[in-house]
């Protein structure tokens, strides 16, 4: 097991914003974390990443404590927000330099990496422009390939097609399928039921806790649905907290 | 430790790509050094003078251009009465009237003294309290003139009598831009760094880069120290600029050492970038930041002692003017500019110095979280 | 006019519900006047001199007791040789240092002269000077009293009148300042900002495109500042006659009409800063940049405008707050009458109503 969370929750004030969930993810699962705006998903990855200290219940990220060991945590895991997190003013070979210099890579496998990422990515022309003149389909695949640019355990991605065109999310999709094959386990939430179906398992929150966790397969049966969206619907009918 | 050298690489490179920053370099202080010291100019000559005389002696005449020859003042207005002057003084085209009364020169010869009546604008109090200085001290001149003409000392003179010598040091042509210039570059350096500073935090939060560090192995140590490098050689290269046009433009020689206020300046920036840092872990938009950081220096720039003497502050404000740590970097400059003062002499500031750096970045560092709520 | 007055009611509302803004509004003239009005001021008192006394004799020690009484001076260190007054000098804050030679009192009462130096500080010329001479004034006294009654032949005494400050007490030179600085400031800045705001939250349009009219509009955003720089009047006044005991001393009436006036002057170019700024940001930089330091250096109350070189001197003259100063202080610290004043007057009318005749157009021409 990569990620384990028993009964982990979090308060904020008397404001339950996730309820004592428990879950695993196996290794080179990809796990999609689905749930409607303010289900309290956002805060469920952010525990688990170490941002965010959970208020009981535990949980250990590749075999490490949540509460005591975020430090090594940090080590283990890659992570991309729906920000893309690049810094706009940098290139995008410094993007790569910097992020994959902070993980401690040492200078020729810093190199070694800048030239396969620039290649894969096709962006060997660009290396030398500012990311801020990226479109943003290239600007999400870079923030991908530099969240997974020191080979991490698992990879967290916090709503990681938010503003993307279809043929880009698509595209976006086989580059996460890529890095499953290598064998890095994928955390994703998103609240794009089509993408739900790329994914090995889903869980599904709803008021901060989940209410179903199971292969997209197997769930859209138990709840006779025709697509992941139906089932979404029919879960979310029963939310009490409205998106905020 | 090689952390810290990516995190200084990128710092760098994105202080360089700031369109803002040649502005901020190079044109802000090459602006504000010569325009402010033009315009800041607190030396008092040119006093505006109204004369009254009702006496019309020769000896009121050489009283008259006795003092006009002094260079401080400046005949704007004769009038025949007192009303008339009061009416100068009113309407601002006199800042001091010198009223002769009829029969000066009569009553000081034959009754063996007499009084001239003087009225100051005291509005403006350093004004005035240094105009009526200047217009007593040229009446006593006189007045010994006149005394010399009648008497001869020492035989007739058994009273004793006390002689003043005075020397002005540091600054014996009074030129005012020694005292303002290194005054002026201090606070230039201050606002530079402090701006520049606590908006760095808040905009990698508005970016959401700051995300991503948070969720790296960086430590928050390195994290402060990557920030904290860059911008103190940026402020130091401001406090090189200002050096330079202070020495071309105004001929300020520094008496003392460069490397004094060098040293100095290092050990002063960690403790303004600190604080601004800390305003910016607190800060959520760089507007709040910008709001917060603009009035902490006005404060700080007001009880420094740039403009007005710290000892005539009262006492709480005095207090104040001891955590400040621009008060000191200003004492410093002009020690080292005007005085020549020397590391063992400036030992205390910079000691204390030393101590708001530790505690702002401690601060800033316990208080900068990379975990939130 | 029940439109009219419906907008008015909204821009109250904006100002009335963001408590941070207020306390800004509210607390930056109080903190201001706190900060000018006792903080900054040049009155010389407990300067710390040291003294250097080579003689050690009864006058000596007479002169220098006097001089420790005095409120002006404070004598912080006994120097032992001349080598010391260097070293103090560097070490930081003594200003003067006095010295009196071996011998003194014999050379007072036999000799009949005696010197004594004094060394000042001159990097602070001005301090410098009022030093030498208060100290000088001291001296002067004691070597009277030596006197006894019996006068020098040929005095000549001088009388000396501080004409409107006796005390020479610094708040009287800098409430009028700061009246101008935060009223240029609150005034110009808030309406620009909340002009730009309306402009970022897209209202702008939806009351572009109401029957009221552009210039309706205007006058409707500009009233409740109107009334908060009234208040800020009132709040600077009261502190300055209960606190820092600055009377007023013409007609009161007169003073917050001045004000007024200078108020609609500030309101007109927050306006016309309104019109040119696209974000709130850039209004507020912009009203900083072009308000807040201008009026600082130009309206003469921190520095003499009279110093400054010609081309300097010119630029002042468009600077509003130099006008509406000049005005403050005739009416407030002089006791004059509109008479004495109304050629300041004219002059800020002016101002405004080329301000507000440009923003308007302006503000039309977006609308078309």
């Amino acid at each position: 097991m990569v990620i384990t969370a028993r009964d982990l929750t979090k308060r904020f004030g008397a404001f339950v914003a996730v309820d004592a969930i428990s879950f695993e993810v196996r290794k080179g699962e990809i796990f999609g974390f689905l749930g409607a705006n303010g289900a309290g998903k956002t805060t469920a990855m952010r525990m688990l990443c170490g941002l965010s200290l959970p208020s009981s219940g535990q949980a250990t990220v590749a075999g490490y404590d949540v509460y005591r060991q975020t430090e090594q945590i940090k080590r283990s895991i890659g992570y991309m927000s729906q920000k893309f997190s690049l810094y706009e003013d940098l290139t995008v070979r410094e993007n790569i330099r910097f992020y994959a210099g902070i993980y401690q890579l040492s200078d020729a496998r810093i190199r070694e990496k800048t030239a396969k990422l620039l290649q894969q990515l096709h962006m060997e022309e660009q290396e030398k422009s500012l990311v801020r003149s990226l479109p943003l389909g290239w600007k999400q695949k870079l923030a991908f390939a530099i969240a997974i640019v020191h080979d991490p355990a698992i990879v967290f991605l916090d709503e990681p097609t938010g503003g993307v065109d279809p043929m880009m999310r698509k595209e976006f999709w086989s580059t996460i399928y890529e890095a499953s094959d290598r064998g890095i386990t994928i955390f994703v939430t998103t609240h794009y039921m089509d993408e739900a179906e790329y994914c090995h398992r889903v869980s599904i929150m709803v008021d901060g806790r989940i209410e179903a966790l199971d292969s997209p397969g197997r769930l859209m049966k138990r709840y006779a649905a025709g697509s992941m969206d139906d089932v979404f619907l029919q879960l979310a009918r029963k939310a009490s907290r409205t998106g905020a | 430790m090689r952390t810290l050298k990516f995190l200084l690489e990128k710092e760098f490179l994105q202080i360089l790509r700031d369109p803002a920053i040649w502005r901020i370099l190079f044109v802000m202080p090459i602006v504000q050094l010569l325009i402010l010291p033009l315009a800041a100019d607190y030396e008092i000559k040119n006093i505006n003078l109204s004369v009254v005389d009702h006496d019309h002696s020769a000896y009121s005449t050489r009283l008259v251009n006795k003092i006009t020859a002094s260079g401080y003042f400046r005949m704007t207005d004769y009038s025949a009465g007192y009303s008339g002057s009061l009416r100068a003084i009113e309407r601002d085209r006199a800042d001091l009237v010198l009223e002769i009364p009829p029969q000066f020169e009569k009553t000081l010869i034959k009754e063996n003294g007499a009084t001239l009546f003087i009225g100051v604008n005291a509005i403006n109090g350093v004004k005035a309290g240094l105009g009526g200085a200047y217009i007593q001290r040229i009446v006593r001149d006189y007045n010994q003139d006149v005394r010399a003409q009648w008497i001869q000392y020492p035989r007739l003179d058994p009273l004793p009598i006390i002689d003043m010598r005075y020397s002005d040091w540091y600054n014996p042509h009074m030129n005012y831009r020694y005292f303002m210039v290194p005054g002026i570059l201090v606070m230039l350096v201050t606002m530079i760094g402090t701006s520049f500073a606590s908006n760095n935090i808040v905009r990698e939060i508005e970016m959401g880069t700051i995300e991503q560090i948070n969720v790296s192995p960086i430590r928050k140590v390195h994290f402060i120290l990557g920030k904290l490098f860059p911008f103190m050689l940026l402020a130091l290269t401001v406090l090189t600029t200002g050096l330079v046009i202070a020495r071309v433009v105004y001929g300020i020689v520094p008496v003392g050492h460069y490397s004094t206020i060098y040293v100095f300046a290092s050990v002063y920036l960690l403790a303004v970038l600190g604080l601004g840092l800390l305003l910016s872990t607190y800060a959520q938009t760089q507007q709040q930041s910008m709001l917060v950081s603009s009035f902490v220096t006005m404060i700080f720039n007001l009880l420094s002692g740039l403009y007005t003497p710290i000892e005539s502050m009262p006492g709480w404000a005095q207090v104040i003017t001891r955590f400040n740590p621009v008060s000191y970097f200003i004492q410093v400059m002009r020690m080292v500019v005007l005085k020549g003062s020397g590391l063992s002499d400036i030992q205390p500031h910079i000691l204390a110095v030393l101590g708001f750096a530790v505690f702002f970045n401690g601060w800033a560092i316990l208080n900068y979280k990379k975990r939130t709520g | 006019m029940k439109q009219f007055l419906i907008f008015v009611r909204k821009e109250w509302y904006h100002i009335w519900r963001d408590k941070r803004t207020l306390l800004i509004l509210i607390g930056m003239p109080i903190i201001q006047i706190v900060l000018y009005g006792f903080a900054l001021t040049n009155e010389i008192k407990n300067s710390r001199i040291a003294v250097l006394d080579e003689s050690h004799d009864p006058s000596t020690l007479a002169l220098i007791q006097k001089i420790d009484a005095s409120r002006y001076f404070e004598i912080t260190r006994m120097l032992h040789s001349p080598a010391d007054v260097e070293a103090v000098f560097r070490q930081g804050r003594t200003r003067l240092v006095i010295i009196f030679p071996l011998g003194f009192r014999g050379d007072l009462l036999h000799g009949h002269r005696a010197q004594v130096q004094l060394v000042a500080d001159a990097s602070d010329p001005n301090t410098a000077n009022m030093l030498t001479n208060y100290a000088e004034a001291i001296i002067n006294d004691y070597q009277q009293s030596l006197n006894g009654d019996q006068a020098l032949p040929y005095q000549i005494s001088t009388q000396i009148r501080m004409l409107y400050n006796p005390e020479l007490k610094g708040a009287y030179n800098f409430v009028p300042g700061v009246l101008a600085l935060v009223l240029m400031l609150v005034c110009a800045m808030m309406t620009s900002m909340s002009i730009v705001r309306e402009k970022e939250m897209g209202s702008m349009e939806v009351i572009l495109v109401s029957p009221l009219k552009p210039f309706r509009i205007i006058i409707a955003k500009t009233i409740p500042y109107l009334l908060v720089s009234l208040l800020n009047i009132v709040c600077i006044l009261v502190l300055s006659v209960y606190a820092l005991e600055v009377p007023i001393r013409g007609s009161l009436w007169l003073l917050i009409g001045e004000s007024m006036l200078f108020t609609i002057t500030s309101l007109s170019v927050g306006l016309l800063i309104s019109n040119s700024a696209k974000t709130q940001q850039t209004a507020m930089f912009t009203s900083m940049m072009s308000l807040f330091l201008p009026t600082l250096l130009f309206s003469g109350f921190l520095f003499p405008v009279e110093n400054m070189p010609l081309p300097l001197r010119v630029v002042s003259n468009v600077v509003p707050a130099k006008w509406y100063y000049i005005i403050v202080k005739s009416v407030m610290i002089k006791g004059l009458g509109p008479a004495a004043v109304w050629k300041e007057t004219l002059i800020l009318t002016g101002m405004t109503l080329v301000l507000l005749g440009i923003s308007i157009r302006n503000f039309k021409i977006r609308l078309a």
